[in-house]
């Protein structure tokens, strides 16, 4: 990790890297839409309905996913000041809000018709939707000093509490009620869907991963040209 | 006494001492929890039924935004005199000064509304065999949303409309003292056992106890850098 310290070499092999990945990422997405959309079977009972949940489930795999990333950074800043991580935190927390985002209303899209209303106060709605808050709060924090390398070690600071509470939050709101099904994908004894419908989706999380990651490392760039030429511009002040 | 238990002695009377002084602000936390309880009767109608099933939620939701209020100004007023300087400065470690905070607050926010709640649970029309297990889970509950919320103080000083920040960054983490603080209640209310919601809610007061002078000396630490 450490050997990417250095945003010249970070700038260099990402710029190597990146068409690859986005291309990746564009060709899963494709592939995994065409299986999703017109491969793969509707559901018996829930019709072509069931087929929201080839957005509705990787993005919601993403909202965590990216929530442990921006955690995992945060750490890596506060540990070891290292200094891309407070930028990773920074691109990724958008990224991650819409992920979340996709996740709750391709779900409340889903939930009309099946369960017959936009919205229940569910375990795993209501725990996605502080997520939510979290992210937005992550943000907001981010944003809220004129000093930006402030606002970073606060972010950090909250994206770690954050992370601490978040299984916690899980677990608390999963005792309280729950109407969401179990996870059928992630098993102990192997997936409970058909294949049929389990290649689109791995298709389709796999290629919202390569996504992010494609976007991550783009809004991080932009993150470090802008810290460049933000440094040109004061040093040609300081000159003239 | 060793220099540990009188740095927080010294600390936790100066901070009662300070709040003594200026009753009308920590009486503020008690009047906006009567209040904000207070409207929920004219907002749902005056049916004693559906306020005596309504009381445990409203009780535990205008408390946890009673505790909000006073947050703010946790840290902000020694942070702005330079006074937190010199307590970051201090031997004693940042820690036993966020926990002394925190209690601090505690005793000046937190007690008073559990001294207020039985009034309310009264104005709600609730079953007065609830009343111990009110009192019980509050007690437990909102030393938790102290300790959050000095993380919270700690982290939004200096920040531009830290006061609206705290709130978004402090609700999301009080939601399990929510959860299982209205659980209790209705347990004990419909006849069910209610321990097992009370020793989460002990729970949470210990891991918050442990961890939240952790974050909030680290936040106090950037925000004096």
């Amino acid at each position: 990790m450490h050997r990417f310290a250095n945003p010249g070499r970070f700038l260099r092999l990402s710029n190597i890297v990146l068409p690859w990945i986005a291309a990746m990422a564009a060709g899963l997405i494709a592939v995994g839409l065409y299986l999703a959309l017109f491969v793969s079977p509707a559901d018996y009972q829930q019709g072509d309905s069931v087929r929201i949940m080839y957005v509705h489930v990787p993005s919601a795999w993403m909202a965590m996913f990216i929530y442990t990333v921006i955690a995992a950074a945060s750490a890596s800043s506060l540990i070891w000041r290292h200094p891309l991580a407070d930028l990773v935190a920074k691109a990724s927390s958008p990224i991650g809000a819409c992920f979340t985002f996709l996740a709750l209303a391709t779900g409340s899209l889903w939930g009309k018709p099946m369960w017959g209303a936009w919205w229940v106060w569910d375990a795993r709605l209501t725990s996605v939707l502080v997520l939510f808050f979290l992210y937005l709060g992550h943000m907001a924090l981010m944003g809220a000093f004129d000093n930006p390398t402030r606002g970073a070690r606060a972010a950090a600071i909250l994206a770690l509490v954050g992370f601490v509470n978040v299984p916690i939050i899980k677990f608390s709101v999963e005792w309280w009620s729950t109407l969401h099904q179990p996870s059928s994908v992630l098993r102990l004894d192997g997936p409970s869907i058909h294949p049929s419908m389990l290649w689109p989706l791995l298709a389709m999380g796999l290629g919202f991963k390569l996504y992010y990651l494609a976007l991550m490392l783009v809004r991080v760039k932009s993150e470090l040209i802008a810290a460049r030429v933000n440094a040109r511009a004061t040093a040609a002040a300081e000159a003239t | 006494m060793s220099g540990l238990a009188h740095g927080f002695w010294g600390l936790l009377t100066r901070d009662l001492r300070l709040a003594l002084r200026r009753r009308a602000d920590a009486s503020l936390a008690v009047l906006f929890f009567v209040l904000a309880a207070a409207l929920f009767p004219f907002g749902v109608g005056p049916e004693p039924n559906l306020l005596a099933r309504m009381a445990p939620g409203v009780i535990w939701v205008t408390a946890l935004l009673a505790v909000l209020l006073s947050l703010e100004r946790l840290f902000l007023a020694d942070y702005e005199d330079g006074s937190l300087e010199l307590m970051v400065l201090a031997p004693q470690p940042l820690e036993m000064t966020v926990l002394a905070k925190a209690l601090a607050h505690w005793l000046t926010t937190g007690l008073p509304l559990i001294a207020a709640a039985p009034l309310l649970a009264l104005l709600y029309n609730m079953d007065p065999a609830g009343l111990p297990m009110l009192v019980v889970a509050m007690a437990l509950g909102t030393p938790s949303l102290s300790l959050t919320g000095a993380v919270g103080a700690a982290l939004t000083l200096g920040a531009r409309r830290g006061g609206v920040l705290i709130p978004l960054l402090v609700l999301p983490l009080n939601i399990p003292v929510l959860i299982f603080g209205v659980a209790a209640l209705d347990a004990a209310l419909s006849g069910f056992n209610p321990l097992p919601h009370i020793m989460f809610l002990g729970a949470l007061f210990l891991g918050s106890l442990v961890l939240a002078p952790l974050a909030g000396a680290a936040a106090l630490r950037q925000a004096m850098e």
